[in-house]
């Protein structure tokens, strides 16, 4: 991955820079007062039980949902009076496809293709289809493929224009082996390229073997932040448990 | 500029596509269509006389009430299978996923409302085949294709959606109906410009306040 | 930490309230007395004792659009300011001003039958009385039906700022619409010329519609803020 088709802001130092967020749902608080840091190229895993905000905190950052409170910088662009760039600046790969039913995985990516813009889009479509290996399914409508195989073409369509911050939703869901090892190979690919990667996942060992920094989650509050080196397993599911285990 | 036409347009395309492949909303809301125009046919006895009075009222009905059929699926597609989320993605402003959506509701309903002509025309003896007829008509769908698009935005969040709709929708466009039905009574007794001016421009200047009013809000309406 | 002079302090206090009470009330039983004593009686055309609704009917009316215009205010500002009290005074517009246009519906019907035998006149102000009190309901069902409150608020605004916006072309299009189709040129919605003991009957019944409209407002407000405040301080605990 080499050129990109969008480009941050001018002189932006960090991928992502949040201070402060805040975020309740009708009076039930997801977010509370979080502050987190991502440097271009870095990596960072997401942690925490079901509930805890890690959904919250990543549709917040890819524009999905407004910020009752805080500051959220993406490459450079302020999340709320600059939300169309910041769109042009991510990727995401969330629990629901975002792909058509009724049209298969090619017609999908060339819809996102002109949607975004891109030059050149069928040719790109074409690499990225390969990049996933799903070029041998790439005629079938979306409805008729399997999880693993929808989860790919996902992937693909979050990549489709060259993302600088991309931003992984417990993606190991519905993988199988291979599957696993594509994300993994992209993630290590994406952050060579210069991007940056936000990847929540239940996949302790995983997560920290993948990232360079660690963020835990507990019902909205950072439990834990800290470099991935520097954190163990355990640490992390100890935070991850939180509040919880200390009620018990 | 560009990007609001590219995003509009890319949306519109994809509507445009899926809808001809799978048929879904045109089928339903066509046979629905029909449905209404046949028990209008039995209500009442269609005789020339009674024909001139009420038939612009009958094609109106026939046409809001398909038209909020066809307006509820327009975004109840997209909630339902998670694709809504794929397009307020994209780094366009919503404002142009508003503008294609609206654009390809208006189609569909445009294109139902043609299917139509026949069918008046053999239950009613209601020749609808009138350039100014398909002007008001034209205008009025837009009109109503403006205020439901946005409405069904709302609805589709709610759990009382086929209710919500149309609840919302037709005390706003009642001016619509108003100068839909008039304009259409104008063009169909041959009035021309005389008669189906007035309404006419009465209908465009809604749309284009409703148009702005819409675009603006619904931005709004999606936020989490 | 709330501060003490939380969301509470922007509505009404109790006494205040209580004062506002008061005053709509004595407001209201001189409205009465004024109806019934003072105002002249009616001609046969318009019904003799009925006509006397005419007090209740047109001042409802008229604060019915008042409150809308008040709620579409509301509205406004509240998807500027996003504060809450805009999004309290726009809600509790809109269920005050439903009620005072049922109030409205319900008289202008009870006087139109026996005088005019037709249940409602769908000239300009009768059509645009009737379709604000839809759009006053649609922005009620759909904060019920909201997923959540704030969702809710900013539906609800928009539905009212719409409401309002279509306001001009309703009552063009009724105006042209009544103008073709009714032969009839007075109707409960008419005001035609008024004695001048109708006439001060009818700003009083205006006064005192007036002061119902702020005292279900200030109490719905109030009610509101407080459960606001209760559910910061629930919060708080837990």
């Amino acid at each position: 991955m080499t050129t990109h088709d969008f480009n941050p802001a001018p002189g932006a130092q960090l991928a992502l820079e949040v201070a402060g967020l805040s975020k309740a749902f009708g009076g039930t608080p997801a977010l509370r007062d979080v502050d987190l840091q991502l440097g271009w190229g870095e990596a960072l895993a997401l942690f925490g039980h079901n509930g805890a905000g890690k959904s919250t905190l990543i549709r917040t950052l890819v524009t999905l949902v407004r910020p009752d409170e805080g500051t959220v910088t993406i490459a450079g662009f302020d999340r709320v009076r600059q939300a169309a760039q910041v769109r042009s600046m991510v990727g995401y790969v969330g629990h629901q496809s975002l792909l058509y039913d009724d049209m298969t995985a090619r017609e999908n990516l060339r819809f996102y293709a002109k949607l975004y813009g891109i030059a050149d889009a069928d040719h790109r479509v074409e690499r990225s289809l390969a990049e996933v290996g799903a070029t041998s399914f790439a005629n079938r409508r979306t409805r008729v493929l399997s999880n693993g195989m929808v989860k790919r073409v996902a992937i693909a369509r979050a990549l489709l224009h060259r993302p600088r911050v991309l931003l992984l939703d417990e993606p190991e869901t519905g993988l199988d082996q291979g599957g696993l090892e594509l994300l993994d190979s992209m993630v290590t690919a994406v952050k060579a390229g210069g991007a940056s990667v936000v990847m929540s996942t239940h996949a302790t060992e995983r997560g920290l073997a993948l990232a360079d920094h660690v963020l835990v989650l507990d019902a909205g509050r950072v439990a834990l932040a800290g470099a991935a080196a520097n954190t163990s397993v355990g640490e992390v599911q100890r935070a991850v448990l939180g509040t919880r285990q200390a009620a018990s | 500029m560009r990007n609001y036409l590219r995003g509009a347009l890319a949306i519109y395309a994809k509507d445009i596509r899926l809808e001809a492949r799978t048929k879904e909303t045109i089928s339903a809301v066509l046979a629905f269509a029909i449905i209404i125009a046949f028990i209008f046919g039995f209500a009442f006895d269609p005789s020339p006389t009674i024909v001139a009075v009420v038939g612009p009222g009958i094609v109106w009905v026939a046409y809001v009430f398909t038209g909020i059929l066809g307006m509820n699926r327009t975004f109840a597609l997209e909630r339902d299978r998670g694709t809504l989320d794929g397009l307020l993605l994209a780094p366009v402003s919503h404002e142009s996923v508003y503008a294609g959506k609206l654009a390809s509701t208006a189609t569909i309903m445009l294109v139902v409302e043609a299917a139509l002509f026949p069918v008046f025309l053999v239950l009613f003896d209601l020749n609808l085949f009138n350039v100014w007829f398909v002007l008001v008509a034209l205008a009025a769908t837009i009109g109503f294709a403006t205020v439901g698009t946005l409405f069904s935005a709302i609805a589709v969040h709610t759990r009382a959606r086929e209710v919500l709709l149309p609840l919302l929708f037709l005390p706003i466009v009642l001016p619509v109906i108003i100068g839909a039905v008039s304009g259409t009574d104008a063009a169909i007794a041959g009035d021309g410009w005389d008669g189906v001016g007035k309404w006419l421009q009465f209908i465009v200047a809604f749309d284009a306040v409703f148009l702005m009013l819409s675009s603006w809000a619904f931005d709004f309406v999606l936020e989490e | 930490m709330p501060s003490a002079a939380g969301p509470r302090s922007r509505a009404m206090g109790l006494g205040g309230r209580q004062l506002l009470l008061g005053v709509a009330a004595l407001v209201f039983i001189i409205d009465l007395v004024l109806i019934f004593g003072y105002a002249p009686t009616a001609s046969e055309a318009l019904g003799v004792q009925v006509q006397r609704i005419f007090y209740f009917h047109v001042p409802s009316a008229i604060v019915g659009m008042i409150s809308f215009g008040v709620s579409a205010f509301g509205s406004v500002m509240y998807l500027i300011k996003r504060t809450r009290k805009w999004d309290r005074l726009a809600w509790a517009s809109a269920e005050a001003g439903t009620i005072i246009f049922t109030v409205a519906i319900a008289t202008g019907a009870i006087w139109a039958k026996p005088v005019w035998q037709t249940w409602w006149v769908w000239d300009a102000n009768g059509t645009l009385t009737f379709m604000l009190w839809l759009v006053f309901i649609g922005y009620l069902i759909t904060r019920a039906y909201a997923p959540t409150v704030d969702r809710g608020a900013r539906w609800a605004a928009v539905v009212a700022i719409f409401g309002a916006a279509a306001v001009p072309f309703v009552y063009m299009a009724a105006d042209w619409w009544a103008g073709l189709h009714t032969e009839r040129v007075t109707g409960p919605g008419a005001s035609g010329s008024l004695e001048s003991e109708m006439f001060y009957t009818l700003i009083f019944s205006l006064v005192a519609f007036g002061f119902l409209f702020a005292v279900l407002v200030a109490e719905r407000s109030a009610q509101r803020a407080i459960d606001e405040q209760v559910e910061i301080l629930r919060r708080e605990v837990a």
